[in-house]
C-alpha cells in the first residue's frame, strides 16, 4: 500500500454491537484510472472466486482476468500499474450485473476507498453505501478528465470530499454528487444499518403481523 | 413522484421505520437464501452475536454451485470449495430453523424457479435474495429486489432492508406477438430500446397487450430481465393469469384462504389512474425472434435484421470492441452465425414452459453435429414434470444432456463451464465477455425456440422458419405438464 492518507475518519459512532463504523468526510490519496462503460460485476470478480464462504482473499481476484495475459502473466491493466491508490475513475454504468458484493468487497481490499464516475449501477452502489465505500458521479467528461489527469500524474493527490460532493485535484475542483443517502450514511457514521434496523424490531413485527400472507 | 402504482401500495404496506440516512425500512416478505452469497452474511451475524430474526419469512435452496450431474452430486462433493460452501449453508440453516431444500429434497433448484413454482413468491410481497435477478418475483406483482452481502445480513438481523424508493416507469409494451415470438423476445427488445443503464433509478412496471396475454413463464422471464436494463426491479400487475398460476401450489392458501388473499391482491394492483414518473411505449407487434450479437444485453439485433455498424450504436468503441469479440460481422445478420454449444436452463428461461417451447422445434430432429447441447431444468420440479410428460424424451432423443437443476452454464461456478472460443446460443440473462466461463467463449442470448434452431442448425437461425412439427411433437411436448 503507499503512504497516502486513508478516509480522513472520525471516532467511531452511533452503533453499540460491535459494529461501530467510522465517519467519512473525505477519502484522499491517489488515483486509478478505469475506462470504459458498462464494466459488470463478473468482469470486477470473475464467479469462479466466489467460491468461498468469507471474503478474506477478494482483494486478490478483483479484475483478476482482466489482469492477466493468456499464459498468466501481468499485463498492463492500471489494477497492476497504480498499486496503492485509492481512489478509483470509472466512466458509465460502473458495477452492472450480478448483485455479488465480492465485486467491491475486492475493490476495498485491493485499497479503493472511494470511486468517481459518471454512473454506477444500483446495486452495486448500494453495496458500496454498506461498506463505507463513498462514490461520486460527475459529468461524463469530469470522469474522463479526472482518468486523463491520473495517467498523466499517477502520483498526484486526489481527494474526494464526501460533505462538499467534490473530488479535488491539481488545482481543480470538480462538483459532483454522493446520494443522498449515502451521504449521510457515511458522514454520521451510521453507514452500517443493522443496529438502527434492529432497534426497530418491534415495529418490523408489528408490520409482519398487519400483512395478509404471514401466516403461511 | 409516482402515485397509486403497485409498488407505491406495496411499499407503504412494509414500511416500518424512517432511517436517519434519510431511506426507509422495508419489511421483508420473503427471504431467499442460497450457497453463495449468505455465509458471510451468516458470519456476520455470528460476530454480533444476532439471530435469524424472521426464519418463517426465509426459504433456502442450492443452485450455484451444484454439479448437474447425477453422478456428480454425491457428498462430498467433488469440489472443495463448493462442498464447503455447500457444507455451510445446510449447518447454518439448520441452525437458524431456517427451510432448505437442499441436494436430497426432489423439489431442489433455481431459487427463482423455486420460490414462484412452490408458492412461496405471492402478489403484494416484498422479496429479496441476495442475487441481482430477484427481480424476477415481480411478475407476480411484488416488489423483488437484488441485495448485497452486507443487506443479507440486515435481513437476518432486523427482517428488513434499508430502500430508497424509486421513480416508477411504466413500460406499455403494444401489439400481438406474432408466432414464435415470446417473452425472452419482448424484454430483450426492451433493452435494447432503453439501454442497459436506462433503469437506473426506476422500477420498471410492464404493461399492455402484449405483456398482458403472456403466461407466468413468460412474465418471469421478462420481470428476471429488468436488472440487465438497470431496474432493480420490474413487476406486472397480477390478474387472473396470476391467481392460476397460484391455485394449487404447494405454499399458496388454498380454499377460502386462497379467496381471502385474492382480494389484498386485487387490493394493491395499480390504480386505473395511477401517476407515474414516466411512462415509455414499446411496439411488439412485426417483432422478430431477437438474439444479442454483443457482449451486453442491450446490443440485441432481430435475426433478421442486419448486426449495427459500431457507428450506428449508443457506445460506438463498446460495440467495435464487442463485435472483436464475438467475431460477428455489422450488415449481416446473425442468421448462419455458427455456434458449439446450445445452453438451456436458468432462472430467465428454466420453467416448464420454456422446455415445451424447446422440445416443439426438437421433436423428430437432431442436434447438429459438433454441438454440445445441455437441457438443465431450473429445478427437481421442473425436471419431474418434464419427464412425466416424456418430454425429457424429446431432449435425450434430439442428442440434448439431460441434466439435473442447477444455475449451470449461466455463470459456470459449477462443472459447466464454455472452453476457449466456444460459441453459446443460450437461453440465459448475461452475455458479459467470461461469463459462461471461458474469457475467450462467446454468447448470444435468445428464446429457448431459438436455442433449439440452432442447436439443430449448428448456427443462429430463424426458428419461425421451422415446422413447430405439431404432428411429431404434440403427443409429449403439448401434454398437459404444469406441475
Amino acid at each position: 500500500m503507499s503512504d497516502a492518507p486513508g478516509p480522513a475518519g472520525d471516532d467511531a459512532s452511533g452503533a453499540d454491537d460491535g459494529a461501530s463504523v467510522p465517519a467519512i468526510r473525505r477519502v484522499a490519496g491517489t488515483g486509478v484510472p478505469l475506462r470504459g462503460d458498462d464494466i459488470d460485476t463478473d468482469q470486477i470478480l470473475p464467479a469462479r472466486f466466489l467460491k468461498a464462504v468469507t471474503f478474506d482473499d477478494m482483494g486478490t481476484y478483483a479484475f483478476y482476468d482482466r489482469r492477466r495475459d493468456e499464459d498468466g502473466g501481468r499485463n498492463d491493466h492500471p489494477f497492476n500499474e497504480y498499486r496503492g491508490a485509492n481512489v478509483l475513475a470509472v466512466n458509465d454504468n460502473f458495477g452492472c450485473g450480478s448483485s455479488r458484493e465480492h465485486a467491491p468487497q475486492g475493490l476495498m481490499r485491493w485499497g479503493v476507498e472511494a470511486i468517481v464516475g459518471e454512473s454506477f449501477a444500483e446495486i452495486f452502489r448500494d453495496n458500496c453505501k454498506s461498506l463505507g465505500i463513498a462514490t461520486l458521479s460527475v459529468a461524463p467528461e469530469e470522469a474522463e478528465a479526472l482518468q486523463s489527469f491520473i495517467e498523466a500524474n499517477p502520483d498526484a493527490g486526489i481527494e474526494v470530499d464526501v460533505r462538499e460532493e467534490t473530488v479535488r485535484y491539481g488545482g481543480t475542483t470538480v462538483e459532483g454528487e454522493v446520494p443522498d443517502a449515502m451521504r449521510e450514511a457515511l458522514l454520521a457514521g451510521i453507514w452500517d444499518t443493522t443496529a438502527v434496523m434492529r432497534s426497530n424490531l418491534d415495529r418490523a413485527k408489528a408490520v409482519r403481523d398487519a400483512l395478509p400472507y404471514t401466516d403461511d | 413522484m409516482s402515485e397509486g402504482t403497485l409498488y407505491d401500495k406495496v411499499w407503504e404496506r412494509h414500511k416500518v421505520a424512517d432511517l436517519p440516512n434519510g431511506q426507509d425500512q422495508l419489511f421483508v416478505g420473503l427471504h431467499l437464501v442460497h450457497e453463495v452469497t449468505s455465509p458471510q452474511a451468516f458470519g456476520m451475524l455470528r460476530e454480533r452475536e444476532m439471530e435469524v430474526a424472521f426464519p418463517d419469512r426465509t426459504v433456502a435452496t442450492t443452485d450455484h454451485i451444484v454439479p448437474t450431474t447425477a453422478e456428480g452430486r454425491s457428498r462430498p462433493l467433488a469440489d472443495e470449495r463448493a462442498e464447503e460452501m455447500l457444507t455451510h449453508l445446510e449447518r447454518n440453516t439448520e441452525e437458524a430453523g431456517i427451510r432448505f431444500f437442499g441436494l436430497d429434497d426432489d423439489r431442489q433448484g433455481i431459487a427463482h424457479v423455486v420460490g414462484p413454482e412452490l408458492g412461496f413468491v405471492q402478489p403484494g410481497m416484498t422479496v429479496v435474495c441476495g442475487d441481482s435477478h430477484t427481480s424476477t418475483h415481480g411478475a407476480f406483482g411484488a416488489i423483488g429486489m437484488g441485495i448485497g452481502t452486507s443487506q443479507i445480513r440486515d435481513v437476518f438481523a432486523t427482517g428488513s432492508v434499508s430502500a430508497d424508493r424509486k421513480a416508477v416507469r411504466r413500460v406499455e409494451v403494444t401489439g400481438e406477438l406474432g408466432d414464435g415470438v415470446g417473452a425472452k423476445d419482448v424484454i430483450l427488445n426492451v433493452i435494447r430500446e432503453l439501454g442497459v443503464d436506462g433503469g437506473v433509478g426506476h422500477v420498471y412496471e410492464y404493461g399492455g397487450e402484449a405483456i398482458r396475454a403472456l403466461d407466468m413463464e413468460g412474465r418471469l422471464a421478462v420481470c428476471n430481465m429488468s436488472i440487465e436494463g438497470g431496474a432493480r426491479a420490474g413487476y406486472i400487475n397480477p390478474d387472473e393469469t396470476t391467481y392460476e398460476y397460484l391455485r394449487g401450489r404447494e405454499f399458496a392458501p388454498e380454499g377460502e384462504a386462497f379467496e381471502e388473499r385474492r382480494e389484498y391482491w386485487e387490493s394493491i394492483r395499480s390504480d386505473e389512474d395511477a401517476e407515474y414518473d414516466d411512462v415509455v411505449e414499446v411496439d411488439a407487434s412485426g417483432l422478430a425472434p431477437q438474439v444479442s450479437w454483443g457482449t451486453t444485453p442491450e446490443q440485441v439485433v432481430g435475426v433478421d435484421e442486419p448486426v449495427p455498424e459500431p457507428s450506428e450504436t449508443r457506445d460506438p468503441d463498446a460495440a467495435e470492441t464487442a463485435q472483436a469479440h464475438t467475431e460477428v460481422t455489422p450488415g449481416e445478420t446473425m442468421e448462419g452465425h455458427g455456434i458449439d454449444v446450445a445452453f438451456l436452463g436458468t432462472c430467465t428461461n428454466g420453467r416448464v414452459a420454456d422446455f415445451r417451447e424447446a422440445a416443439r422445434v426438437l421433436a423428430g430432429r437432431e442436434v447438429a453435429d459438433g454441438v454440445r447441447a445441455l437441457a438443465v431444468p431450473g429445478s427437481g420440479t421442473v425436471k419431474r414434470t418434464l419427464e412425466a410428460a416424456g418430454i425429457d424424451r424429446v431432449f435425450e432423443d434430439a442428442g440434448f444432456q439431460w441434466r439435473e437443476a442447477g444455475c449451470s452454464m449461466c455463470l459456470a461456478m459449477n462443472d459447466d463451464a464454455l472452453e476457449g472460443e466456444e460459441v453459446c446460443a443460450s437461453s440465459s440473462n448475461r452475455n458479459y465477455v467470461g461469463r459462461q466461463g471461458s474469457t475467450e467463449g462467446r454468447t448470444h442470448l435468445m428464446s429457448p425456440g431459438m436455442v433449439a434452431a440452432a442447436a439443430v442448425e449448428g448456427a443462429v437461425t430463424d426458428v419461425r422458419a421451422f415446422d413447430t412439427a405439431d404432428e411429431v411433437g404434440r403427443s409429449v411436448a403439448d401434454a398437459e405438464v404444469d406441475g
